[in-house]
């Protein structure tokens, strides 16, 4: 048998190569002169048909193919974080100094840096019995994060051997039953890395973004789906879950987006501070861009290899977020890759394997008892953004996610028209988490925490009818209660749910704050109906200083905050009792 | 030594089968010489041990299987490039037009381009005036933006994107600036119009066409902006210059693409357009840009018309996913005789927050322009009550509200073909209007903003 296969077919990003050597299912093979990397998709007798993940253009039959013999696979240890890969991890950065300001072909550079030394704090010791998972030692990776060196998978045994010192990621640091150990780890993307047992979600992923923490909140471990048309503010709010979730390590996967978006992260993530630590976000970040007018084999893969990198992170018991952004255009690189194949199409031309291949990814998500014997906390929360085609959620990337996600943010139209951000939908969107957290929230925010959500939630729900009922009949149909309703639920989406992810104080809320606001605004309604009951007009609450400072709450700095709003608090019930007072 | 082939087997559509070739590439260039001599431009699309399939940019009218040779050129279809390309017209392939002889090329490059690595790229930041306030004020075009004009059918984009162009051009002097202007598959009319804009105004001397008309073959036009692109990023990237590309109309482009796409029997996508129309036009517009460390920025205005004014047509939808935003014309606007009839709320600059306020703009602008933004909003929603309701039900605050949209359109939206308003003038108009409202309305915009820059109630 040759030592390499040869191209009888090139079609776009499908090339079918006859007779590659070991050719396995999911390989990835160099093909052409130039060595363009490549995965076999589909077997059938000697032929093989590769997806390759860059530019097709010049190959031609005849070419040669040669098998790798492994997997797509990622390399995980010390120097992931603070990097931006492509879809298939290779540092942009490097491929910027080989090839220059646009990406050539055939380029390939290793994911982590071999050369760097990394000190290496040992936290087991020789002669222990250590397995699959178990923390051998650490490396201060970045200032904000620890890396945690773990024993491989599927080695186990007795500690032979174990260093103290520098090390680069490709020298030995311990000897396991006579096996080298490096700090460098291979994973295949498509494959999820093992929990030893998962657990319900009991933890919300704190954002900041008053209208998801406090009505449609994520978990940690739990996976959320963002559908909206475009020009929605689909990307802020990734942005600002990247940004400011109280995650440790945060994935960012740009996945066949704008090229000016990735540099606006670029840019922007070095400058951001992590609020509780003051360094860099960009100390926990990784960053995998994969633009849209870069090889759409590539992107098909990004999200794996985002995933792959979130699970080893989660694996050493952190908190992990990945958010990717958008899942849309992956489905439509499995679609294009399906079209080429000719398989039979299934719904508006996605294949019929597309409803499985979301809900293996999504799944990858959740929180539990990782590998090792220290049996510590992991979590893996995954936030996948959907672009629905003309804003049509019926369409199947929305409804196959939507079968499988828990947490549902649906971006309006209408809302980014007024300029309402986050434009999501308090009437459509949803979070199955809320029972789930319902005690952490009593605990450690206030005992009266999910009436007061619920209460705030009916008054936009009933909103929503009654603005049914002015459209019809105008205004002046409305009882004075009803309008009440009309006027706190106003205040509710504008000095609560709208929220500017450009001012520095309004960006991020935390729970305490958002709670209070809140809070106020029910107060607002309570005190209000009371006084209406007691025969007050609308009108002269309305006309109360106090009311209109509402406006101002979101804007107030954490540090101020609890006294500021609790003191407006107190001056709605007594000013709104006042009215009464004057009435008898 | 190129072989030749006389070996086509079957022809369809604008696509020739070829059997018994040595070495194809896939996308490489292939010349075809039909019976008569005359030499037709195609494209490898697949290739299957020796069966090859070519796409051929004039059409395949007049081809016969026997007489038809092919010669393969061994590289992609590749534009000529050179500092003399302004002030020339060139078809949608890059053969000059003008009757002026072809130019000596410095360079040659590949038309596909490769993309810009997300490193390289430097964030767009850098504020373009085009003197009308829909855009300066409210969508705000930057420097390296890729930014369409969604459009329909007989309202004026063709005026508009003029009027871009010609305004643009002078913001903060001995920058050198250039417009690339492909067009694909438009009439002869509009082409003159844009032709003899820029020769009246002089512009032309700083200006490249690349034309493929509406009677032009329809499979060219899958080249012309790729053409024009290559020339822009020539000039920005290595003459340095800032280059406004204007590609008009690429609902014309897309339907090439089906007619492609048809004719290889492919499994259609949404609207019988290909599956991988994302992908297609995302290497156009992805384009644009700036790239650190180089002086020049190529800023994209591409022009659709929607089909039936729908925005949820596959090629709008699928463009304003890729763009920085949109620039949306409304029929009703053009009907009330405003022009130009840019509805500021379904369009969007993405780009907006970045370019503009303090050391940009002005420090109110990104104040004033969410305010305006909400104000209008409200506008038009007491309008349409006013529809349903009559003009009994409006309170007095409905009222001021209707003055103010009414306001807002005729004095801030219209403005003349040859006006060009500075920045200045356009903010000063919106606070103007707003002080049309009273102040508790206005909750987008702080006090201490309020108090310098409102205008006195008159």
């Amino acid at each position: 048998m040759a030592s390499q296969g040869k191209i009888i077919k090139v079609s776009g990003p499908l090339v079918v190569a006859k007779e590659v050597p070991n050719a396995r299912m999911a390989d990835v093979v160099k093909v052409g002169e130039k060595g363009i990397i490549g995965e076999i998709i589909k077997l059938e007798g000697d032929f093989s048909s590769i997806q390759v993940y860059e530019e097709p253009e010049g190959l031609g039959a005849g070419d040669p193919v040669v098998s790798t013999g492994r997997p797509l696979s990622v390399e995980l240890g010390p120097g992931l974080l603070e990097s931006i890969f492509d879809g298939i991890e290779r540092p942009l950065p490097l491929i910027l100094k080989a090839s220059g300001n646009f990406i050539g072909r055939g380029i390939s550079i290793n994911a982590l840096n071999r050369e760097k030394k990394w000190e290496f704090t040992p936290a087991a010791a020789a002669g222990d019995s250590v397995t699959t998972g178990d923390i051998l030692g650490t490396v201060q990776e970045t200032s904000l994060i620890k890396h945690r060196i773990m024993v491989p998978p599927g080695v186990e045994g007795k500690l032979e051997e174990i260093k103290t010192g520098s090390f680069t990621i490709v020298e030995p640091i311990a000897r396991i039953n006579g096996k080298e150990i490096t700090m460098l780890q291979y994973w295949p993307v498509r494959k999820a890395r093992p929990f030893a047992s998962k657990l319900p979600a009991t933890e919300p992923l704190i954002t900041g973004q008053r209208i998801i923490d406090s009505f449609f909140t994520l978990a940690k471990g739990g996976a959320a789906c963002i559908p909206g048309p475009f020009g929605s503010g689909k990307t802020v709010v990734q942005h600002q879950l990247a940004k400011w979730a109280d995650a440790d390590i945060v994935i960012f996967v740009g996945c066949g987006e704008r090229g000016n978006e990735m540099t606006d992260v670029l840019i922007e993530f070095p400058q951001l501070k992590d609020p509780k630590t003051g360094r860099p976000l960009m100390e926990r970040t990784v960053l995998i861009a994969n633009t849209s007018n870069m090889p759409i084999a590539a992107r098909e893969a990004s999200v794996y290899t985002g995933a792959a990198i979130a699970e080893y992170y989660r694996d050493m018991g952190y908190n992990v977020l990945l958010s990717a952004d958008s899942t849309s255009r992956w489905a439509e690189a499995l679609r294009e890759m399906s079209g080429r194949l000719e398989e039979m199409p299934g719904e508006e031309g996605y294949p019929a394997y597309l409803g499985g291949r979301l809900a293996d990814f999504y799944e990858r998500s959740g929180c539990g008892i990782c590998l090792g014997s220290d049996k510590r906390k992991g979590s893996f929360t995954i936030v996948g953004s959907v672009s629905p085609p003309g804003g049509d959620m019926s369409e199947p990337v929305v409804q196959n996610t939507l079968r499988i996600v828990k947490v549902f943010w649906g971006l309006d139209y209408t809302l980014a028209h007024k300029r309402h951000f986050p434009a999501i939908n308090w009437l459509s969107s949803y979070s199955l988490y809320l029972n789930n957290l319902e005690d952490y929230f009593k605990d450690k925010v206030a005992e009266a925490w999910s009436k007061t959500r619920n209460e705030a939630m009916r008054l936009l729900s009933e909103e929503a009818e009654l603005e049914e009922i002015v459209r019809l009949v105008g205004l002046d149909s409305l009882s004075e209660r009803e309008q009440l309703i009309l006027f706190v639920s106003k205040s509710i989406r504008e000095d609560f749910l709208y929220q500017s992810a450009f001012d520095p104080v309004d960006q991020f809320s935390t729970m305490k704050k958002q709670y209070l606001i809140l809070r106020l605004i029910v107060s607002l309604y309570r005190e209000g109906l009371k006084a209406i009951e007691a025969g007050i007009a609308l009108e002269e609450i309305k006309k109360l200083e106090v009311v209109a400072e509402i406006a101002g709450t979101r804007l107030i700095p954490e540090e101020q905050a609890e006294k500021e709003i609790a003191a407006i608090e107190e001056r709605v019930k007594l000013d709104i009792s006042g009215l009464k007072g004057a009435v008898k | 030594m190129i072989k030749e082939y006389q070996t086509v087997t079957g022809i369809s559509g604008p696509l020739i089968i070829a059997e018994k070739i040595e070495g194809a590439k896939f996308d490489e260039v292939v010349e075809i010489e039909l019976a008569d001599g005359g030499l037709r431009t195609g494209k490898v699309l697949e290739v299957e041990n020796d069966k090859v399939l070519i796409q051929v940019f004039e059409g395949t009218d007049g081809l016969a299987i026997k007489s038809t040779k092919l010669r393969f050129t061994g590289r992609g279809l590749e534009a000529k490039l050179a500092p003399e390309l302004l002030g020339r017209i060139f078809s949608g392939l890059g053969n000059p037009i003008d009757g002026a002889p072809q130019i000596l090329p410095l360079k040659k490059s590949d038309i596909n381009g490769a993309p810009i690595n997300p490193c390289a790229r430097d964030y767009p930041n850098d504020f373009i005036q085009t003197g009308i306030s829909a855009i300066d004020g409210l969508n705000t075009l930057s420097r390296g933006q890729k930014l369409p004009i969604f459009s329909g059918s007989g309202l004026s984009h063709s005026r508009l994107a003029a009027q871009i162009a010609r305004q643009a051009s002078v913001l903060r002097g001995g920058d050198k600036f250039a417009v690339v202007f492909g067009a694909m598959g438009i009439t002869f009319e509009e082409a003159e119009f844009f032709i003899g804009n820029f020769k009246k105004t002089g512009a032309i001397e700083n200006a490249v066409l690349y034309l493929n008309l509406a009677n032009d073959p329809a499979i060219e036009r899958i080249a012309t902006p790729r053409v024009a692109l290559t020339a822009a990023e020539y000039l920005a990237f290595e003459l340095g210059m800032h280059v406004l590309v204007i590609l008009t109309d690429l609902t014309n482009y897309c339907e090439a693409l089906r007619e492609v796409s048809a004719a290889r029997k492919e499994v259609p996508g949404r609207r019988g357009y290909p599956g991988y129309l994302y992908t297609d036009l995302s290497t156009l517009y992805e384009r644009a840009g700036r790239i650190k460390g180089k002086a020049g920025s190529i800023t994209l205005i591409p022009i659709l018309t929607m089909p039936d004014d729908d925005k949820t047509h596959p090629i709008p939808d699928l463009t304003g996913y890729i763009t920085e935003g949109q620039i949306i014309l409304d029929r009703g606007l053009e009907r009330k005789n405003i022009y130009p009839p840019i509805d500021p709320l379904p369009s969007l600059s993405r780009l907006r927050d970045k370019a503009i306020g303090e050391g940009k703009t002005r420090e109110d602008h990104p104040s004033l322009a969410n305010q305006l933004f909400a104000c209008y909003a409200q506008g038009r929603e007491v309008r349409e009550l006013l529809v349903v309701l009559g003009e009994g039900a409006l309170s007095d605050l409905d009222r001021l509200y209707l003055k103010f949209a009414d306001n807002f359109e005729q004095k801030f939206l219209r403005q003349g073909e040859e006006e060009n308003r500075t920045i200045e003038q356009t903010l000063d108009l919106g606070w103007e209007l707003l002080s049309i409202l009273p102040r508790e309305e206005l909750k987008r915009i702080k006090d201490e903003i309020y108090n310098k820059y409102a205008k006195a109630k008159n």
